[in-house]
């Protein structure tokens, strides 16, 4: 379970609600334009460890197969998962 | 608790918050061990700012913004309104910047603590109002520069201390209050996986650095969140019971000098305000040692 996006993105007066609640976890934008540079993962370094996974403030990393996968859509490019990888794993690259 | 324990689940996602933001990750770590049934409440701060931005609402959980100095008071609320709706299975936990605990919301934190609530409030600590701005808090440390402290040829950034919220909680004879570090995570979560499990008010003091109020670069948040403990500068701790316990006691700090120029906010300071710094530590230490007890490491 994790907040995901949605397809809506133009709010109209209409959909506004009336009071202040309204459905949690309900993305319509990415934040994939806010960075400069990438993690990539070495997949034959990478032994699933869990560290980046543990120290991502975004949480957009996740352990699939023993292996670390970035959801790009949400990264940011900060690069504490390449500093916080033992194995260096992870480099970054710049965005094109 | 380790990397293994915690759920896969991820209920602080897509929030708006700067690149390398400590505060983020506490909160989404803090909810992950905490889990769906939590009831998360933000005051007006960075957190709310970047999860709450109609029609991008970054929480999977039940979440809500309070007034400023209201974190503690809603959550008092939000705990008695679902007991009254015969709700069990709930964790009401707040997620207070520092100014929000230590200067705007400290009389409504100190008032849930003497009603005994049973609530949990995370104080993510980054050492100054970093969402208007970088303006001092209570618990921005001696000779940070704000922009309300400025660094100039007399005075040095802020000439005050930092503020001893962790002891201001326990001095009220609290369940639970713990100090912790986003550098050190394992112990961050295990004191969030305690709390949680507890009856009565719990306060955990977390400290996550800004990058953009400390002028370090976006990947050292981790990095420096380590650092700090490991001169000495904050220390990772418990009290309950009425007693204190320290969970980590350095043999050897690490440098003070080193970690104080590495921020932009210290790389004023001459060598005497590093050196009151430093003997400053050193007091704190002696009275650590002295009275409280030595938990396993």
């Amino acid at each position: 379970m994790k907040p995901y996006l949605r397809e809506k993105e133009n709010f109209g007066f209409d959909d506004i609600p009336e009071n202040t609640s309204f459905e949690a976890g309900y993305l319509v934008s990415v934040n994939s334009g806010w960075r400069s540079i990438r993690p990539v993962v070495n997949v034959e370094k990478c032994v699933g460890c869990s560290q980046c996974y543990l120290y991502c403030p975004d949480g957009v990393i996740s352990i699939e197969n023993k292996k670390a996968v970035i959801d790009y859509d949400f990264c940011k490019g900060c690069g504490i998962c390449h500093k916080i990888c033992k194995l260096n794993a992870i480099e970054m690259e710049v965005e094109r | 608790m380790t990397v293994k324990d915690l759920a896969k689940d991820e209920f602080f996602y897509g929030h708006k918050a700067c690149a390398g933001c400590g505060g983020s990750l506490a909160v989404r770590n803090a909810l992950k061990v905490i889990g769906k049934n939590a009831f998360a409440v933000l005051p007006a701060g960075c957190m709310s700012a970047v999860g709450f931005n109609f029609p991008q609402l970054c929480f999977a959980n039940n979440a809500i913004i309070s007034t400023f100095a209201g974190t503690a008071s809603m959550l008092t609320g939000i705990e008695a309104g679902l007991r009254a709706k015969g709700i069990t299975d709930f964790t009401a936990v707040g997620f207070a910047g520092d100014g929000g605990t230590a200067d705007i919301g400290i009389q409504a934190l100190s008032g849930a603590i003497d009603r005994g609530d049973n609530i949990l409030y995370i104080c993510y600590d980054n050492e100054a109002y970093m969402n208007t701005g970088i303006q001092k808090s209570g618990l921005t440390p001696f000779g940070a520069k704000t922009t309300t402290t400025l660094a100039g040829k007399n005075i040095h950034g802020n000439i005050r201390p930092k503020k001893n919220m962790f002891e201001i909680a326990a001095a009220h004879n609290i369940a639970y209050a713990a100090t912790a570090t986003i550098g050190y995570m394992e112990d961050f979560l295990t004191k969030v996986k305690k709390a949680s499990g507890l009856k009565g008010t719990k306060y955990i003091h977390v400290i996550a650095p800004c990058p953009t109020g400390w002028g370090i670069s976006v990947s050292d948040t981790v990095e420096i969140a380590r650092e700090i403990v490991d001169c000495g500068l904050w220390y990772l701790a418990e009290y309950e019971n009425g007693e204190f316990i320290l969970n980590h006691n350095p043999k050897q700090f690490t440098d003070v000098a080193e970690y104080l120029k590495k921020q932009g906010r210290f790389r004023h300071l001459n060598n005497d305000d590093v050196d009151l710094i430093i003997r400053s530590r050193d007091e704190k230490w002696d009275k650590i040692r002295n009275n409280w007890k030595f938990g396993k490491d």
